[in-house]
């Protein structure tokens, strides 16, 4: 939180286009800034109910969301993207960690402490059916914000909901309507004009198309943009969908197992992913297209299933399906860093990238099993882009060393001296480059 | 089964079935109509299809468009869960390898369920019973069709376990379905549907339950088995990614009637009705560029009480108004060949449809 | 699992330790409160205070409250002795204390009326368990039906009338009208048919009653069950219809009904007040009626403390057969 809003606005270019000024906060500017973000459920067992373990639902993860930016969440069920969600808008009390709303300290304020704040966090949840009381009219269910926080908008309430209705597109007739006589999409409209009465900084959107039809889902997701477009709103959103995420989001983080494994913006994530993992998952992810049908053998399948986060994996939870995983995997957890401007990952073998533990060659046992599921094109493709990019790497910090302005190449620089300190990843500083991921 | 082929050579009998079709499974304008308080929910309401053995089928739509009540409807489960007077009303015809369906004794149906044509559900978990382990359901569908003693049913079901991929067979064919993962009980819910060798398979939504890696896997082993067992397959889904994976042709369900039907590549590269362009469009893709915007379908799908006079999508059409003499509004649009093997609904021209496909809507997508 | 029965079977005793107590004060306390002096009731209005200070110190009645509890658990395990006025009487394990009234020890009336009320409960059991879930399938299969309305308004009655009108009504039929029965209670020792006869009244009034209820949960329970998808996919597996129902559906409907039965047996072997009272058996029931009567705190105690053994006792038995039924209570 040290940096200023001008540097930020600065030095994080792009992220933010399109976006417009919030009530107080600069876009750029960090708006929500977690570190070390834990929530493990205890598991109690026996005669006298002791604790014998501990869900770890999320477990360490630090992120920070920009004023006007969206950050999508993407994982499968159980990596602990829905809790994370629930810890930052509070509903969930956090084992350890914090969470930083515009610098200041929330991580463990009280019902009373947090009040204020909720005008400001507000959240969209996946289910328009259960999130809706049904005994009352959308008119008080989406004035009721307006209730809890003893807030008279100017002309009134229900003048202020009818402009929220026809905000989110519905009828402001429908004021005292029931929710049932909605279809799907429309409930979900009514979530969000109910999350938007207070005219909140930030939204969290946990799952919030996946309950509906597909050509409902387009209505919702180009609402939530114009949205943003208008109100200049900070999205988190949720979503085991890929395409929806990569669609809204600027920048996106994949979760496995509790962990952030990998967190850049869009346009990288998508084109090069460096985390096996998000390798994996976008290949996965079924074309619209019959005629690359035949072409599948870029996907990449993942044997068994995903560990359960009571003990999870040692080291790099993913070595266990991996197909890159060697003696390193097991044992040191490779920790979150920016291998490219833009781009953090965790992985001691990076897709697209130069690898980080390159001593370590003999694969496990499990990586070979694994290894024998992905297609020997995208085997070698990978590490014919890994060998590219680390020759790449080779004459850029060659460059680097030979020029004086290294905007461009420090990046690269810097990520080969992290190359060379691959165990002790800790120091891998960004050194004023991009001013987000330092403790 | 032999001897139920006399109601299809029984040509003119007052329920009108006509001679047994040369395809493995035909439909002939299947409507499944339920009863209710509000009226008559014509969930399927005029609906035809052939399917060959070996080929897949994909069933889209959005929720209430019919397709899982054709699904439950061929396999005679559509009045499954009713009791009491409102049963549902079933009329056309489905023909299976030669025998017409809707007009054979029940029990001779019952007997082709799970031997001839089987089905896997959406959700596993709910699917199969929690009393019960995994073995002991296998054996229950193996013994129901096979006069074989529970040790060989139960050495079928291990067999069949380990053919879906699921590790340590033998020991795990003593779990319970709530010991296993989404993935695993998915897995052990197709071993349950295939242990009879059926020659077809009904996919309802198999993989909207589970999670992105685990139906590629899925999806990878539906694929296998089809090749290895050469059954017809019907999969109903509202993904058109699922549909792009497996079908062979893929047939648009919009409110209870097909809208249009063809080949794969057809209905992907040259959609000819305006609701299938709407699915395309509404689809974030992560096989192209990343769109501005989404082209998303106005309003919501009908009612399938009242659904609408005409064309049933003309409400949310934003070409309604192109046909003349507001055809869209008052005549219902017949299926018509607009290509070959290829059909959609439509009232607009080929031509003009060609046109609004390749000027205004594909260059978007 | 085993660990769970332990730590159930703990919270049970603490649970009866508590019940004791709460009744101890309720019949120490509120007469204390209203001016009542139960010595004196014990010795009867016109005794002389000697007597009453005797009886007073005999029972212990003018110890704290904690010290009579323990005494009464004392007297169950171990036995007890009373001692005051002179006279000392020894009361063997179990004790439960002598009644105010009659004098008897209560552990003898207990038993005796034990078995009556037992034959009551578990014979109306079968009987309702048979008739309701029965006529409660046959509803759900044909809802909507003649028979399925039909059925459901005996219920609704069954439910709604109370013992003593059916019961009344009952006996004014077959044993004052076509004198079928002659109504009279006789021990199972002496005569079976004779016993028989005389139970199978008040079985048919206190299953009318329960079989409603049963008939009720078992309908909307199948209902339910119906409608779930294995139940679809054992359909489409090819399964005959009776097969669908009578096991793959039975089976989870019998969860349930398996807890009402419990938490009623329990309740039931406390006393089917109403029912004893109606048919002159001489059950717990009648007992603890003339118990609350009289103020005759040992046998009102030794009552309730008999009823919340047998709920309890029937809730554990529940649990175990849960278990038994579901896998996955079993193994959580």
């Amino acid at each position: 939180m040290s940096e200023t809003p001008k540097d930020a606005a600065v030095t994080i270019p792009a992220q933010s286009a399109g976006a417009r000024l919030t009530k107080d906060a600069a876009p750029g500017e960090t708006l929500l800034k977690v570190t070390g973000l834990q929530k493990h459920f205890p598991i109690r067992k026996g005669l006298l109910q002791r604790q014998v373990g501990a869900v770890r639902a999320v477990d360490g993860i630090d992120f920070e969301v920009k004023s006007g930016e969206t950050l999508g969440v993407v994982g499968e069920s159980g990596c602990g993207k829905s809790t994370m969600g629930r810890l930052i808008t509070r509903l969930l009390e956090p084992t350890a960690g914090q969470v930083e709303f515009e610098g200041k300290d929330i991580t463990h304020l009280g019902v009373g402490g947090m009040r204020p704040l909720r005008r400001d966090v507000q959240m969209i949840f996946q289910d328009p059916y259960s999130s809706l009381n049904p005994r009352h009219t959308i008119g008080t269910i989406i004035g009721a914000p307006f209730k809890l926080q003893n807030v008279t908008p100017e002309g009134g309430v229900k003048k202020e909901v009818q402009r929220l209705l026809s905000v989110v597109g519905l009828n402001p007739e429908h004021y005292n309507r029931y929710p049932h006589e909605f279809s799907g999409g429309q409930r979900q409209r009514i979530g969000i004009a109910r999350a938007l009465a207070l005219n909140p900084k930030l939204v969290v959107a946990d799952e919030p198309v996946s309950a509906l039809d597909v050509s409902i889902q387009a209505q919702v997701v180009n609402l939530l943009d114009d949205l943003q477009q208008e109100l200049g709103l900070t999205y988190v959103i949720i979503a085991h969908d890929l395409s929806v995420v990569r669609h809204v989001s600027d920048r996106i983080a994949v979760m496995y197992l509790g962990k952030i494994v990998e967190l850049a913006d869009r346009e990288s994530l998508y084109k090069a992913p460096m985390h096996p993992y998000t390798k994996a998952l976008m290949s996965a992810v079924p074309i619209p297209d019959p005629r690359r049908r035949n072409a599948k053998s870029e996907r990449i399948l993942l044997k068994g299933d995903v560990p359960s986060p009571i003990s999870p994996p040692s080291g790099c939870r993913f070595h266990t399906r991996c197909w890159k995983a060697t003696q390193i995997c097991t044992t040191v957890e490779p920790p979150l860093v920016e291998l490219k401007p833009g781009q953090q990952v965790a992985c001691h073998h990076p897709e697209n990238f130069e690898d980080q533990a390159p001593q370590d060659t003999v694969l496990l046992t499990a990586a070979k099993e694994a290894a024998a599921l992905v297609a020997d094109e995208v085997l070698a493709e990978s590490a014919e882009t890994s060998a590219a990019v680390a020759a790449e790497v080779e004459t850029a910090s060659a460059e680097a060393e030979a020029e004086t302005d290294a905007e461009t190449a420090s990046a690269e620089a810097e990520a080969e001296t992290d190359a060379e300190a691959a165990t002790d990843a800790e120091t891998a500083s960004t050194e004023g480059e991009t001013p987000s991921k330092e403790k | 089964m032999t001897e139920l082929s006399k109601s299809g050579a029984a040509v003119g009998e007052p329920t009108g079935t006509s001679p047994a079709p040369s395809s493995f499974l035909e439909v002939r304008d299947l409507k499944v109509h339920f009863p209710t308080d509000d009226g008559l929910v014509k969930s399927v309401d005029g609906l035809s299809f052939k399917l060959e053995k070996g080929k897949t089928l994909g069933i889209v739509g959005e929720s209430g468009s019919g397709k899982s009540v054709t699904s439950l409807g061929i396999m005679g489960l559509h009045t499954a869960g009713q009791y009491g007077k409102r049963k549902a009303q079933i009329s056309g015809e489905i023909w299976l390898d030669g025998t017409e369906l809707l007009s054979a004794d029940p029990d001779e149906v019952r007997k082709l369920r799970g031997r001839q044509m089987s089905m896997i559900f959406q959700d596993p978990l709910s699917a199969l019973h929690p009393y019960y382990t995994i073995g002991q359901q296998i054996v229950e569908a193996y013994r129901t069709h096979h006069d074989v003693d529970k040790k060989a049913a139960k050495r079928r079901a291990v067999e069949m376990l380990e053919r879906v991929g699921i590790p340590q067979p033998d020991k795990r064919v003593d779990s319970y379905p709530h010991e296993f993962s989404g993935g695993m009980r998915q897995r052990a819910m197709i071993a349950m549907s295939l242990v009879n060798n059926p020659e077809l398979l009904i996919a309802d939504e198999p993989t909207t339950a589970l999670d992105v890696t685990v139906q590629a896997q899925i999806l990878d082993l539906i694929r296998d088995l089809q090749k290895e067992f050469g059954s017809a397959v019907v999969v109903i889904t509202h993904d058109l990614g699922v549909v792009a994976e497996l079908a062979d042709d893929i047939l648009v369900m919009y409110g209870g009637r097909c809208v249009e039907r063809g080949p794969a590549e057809k209905v992907f590269y040259e959609p000819r009705h305006p609701y299938t362009w709407g699915l395309l469009g509404s689809m974030p893709r992560l096989d192209r560029e990343q769109q501005d915007r989404l082209i998303p379908v106005k309003g919501s799908p009908p009612s399938l009480i009242n659904v609408p006079s005409g064309c049933a999508f003309n409400p949310r059409c934003p070409y309604a108004d192109i046909p003349k003499d507001d055809l869209t509004r008052t005549v219902r649009p017949e299926l018509t060949e607009v290509g070959s093997q290829h059909w959609a609904a439509c009232h607009m021209s080929q031509e003009q449809r060609e046109r609004i496909w390749t000027e205004e809507i594909a260059p978007k997508l | 699992m085993l660990a769970y029965l332990i730590r159930r079977l703990f919270a049970a005793a603490v649970m009866l330790v508590v019940i004791v107590m709460v009744v101890f004060c309720i019949f120490f306390l509120v007469p204390k409160w209203a001016g009542v002096d139960i010595a004196t009731s014990f010795v009867g209005k016109q005794a002389d205070p000697a007597a009453v200070e005797a009886v007073r110190q005999k029972l212990g009645l003018g110890d704290p409250i904690y010290a009579q509890v323990w005494e009464f658990f004392k007297g169950i395990f171990v036995g007890r002795t009373y001692s005051g006025g002179g006279d000392v009487t020894q009361c063997s394990a179990p004790c439960f204390g002598y009644s105010f009234r009659s004098e008897q020890a209560v552990w003898p009336v207990l038993t005796d009326r034990f078995p009556v009320t037992l034959g009551l409960a578990l014979g109306a059991a079968v009987l309702w368990l048979i008739l309701g879930v029965a006529a409660g399938v046959l509803s759900a299969l044909k809802r909507g039906s003649f028979w399925d309305r039909g059925a459901m308004v005996v219920a609704l009655a069954g439910v709604s009338l109370p013992i003593y009108f059916t019961g009344m009504l009952s006996l004014a039929i077959f044993v004052f009208g076509l004198k079928l029965f002659d109504g009279q209670y006789v021990p199972l020792e002496e005569s079976f048919t004779g016993w028989f006869g005389g139970m199978i009244l008040p079985w048919i009034t206190l299953a009318f009653l329960y079989a409603a209820m049963y008939a009720r949960i078992t309908r909307a329970t199948m209902l339910e069950i119906l409608g779930e998808d294995y139940i679809r996919t054992a359909r489409a597996k090819g399964l005959k219809e009776q097969t669908v129902i009578g096991k793959h559906a039975m089976r989870s409907t019998m969860t349930p009904i398996l807890t009402m039965l419990g938490m009623d047996l329990g309740a039931l072997i406390g006393g089917a007040i109403l029912t004893e009272t109606t048919f002159s058996l001489p059950g717990l029931g009648q007992a603890v009626l003339n118990g609350i009567k009289t103020q005759d705190l040992p046998i009102i105690l030794g009552v309730t403390l008999i009823t919340s053994v047998a709920v309890l006792v029937a809730n554990l038995v529940v649990d175990v057969l849960y278990a038994v039924i579901d896998p996955r209570v079993r193994l959580s």
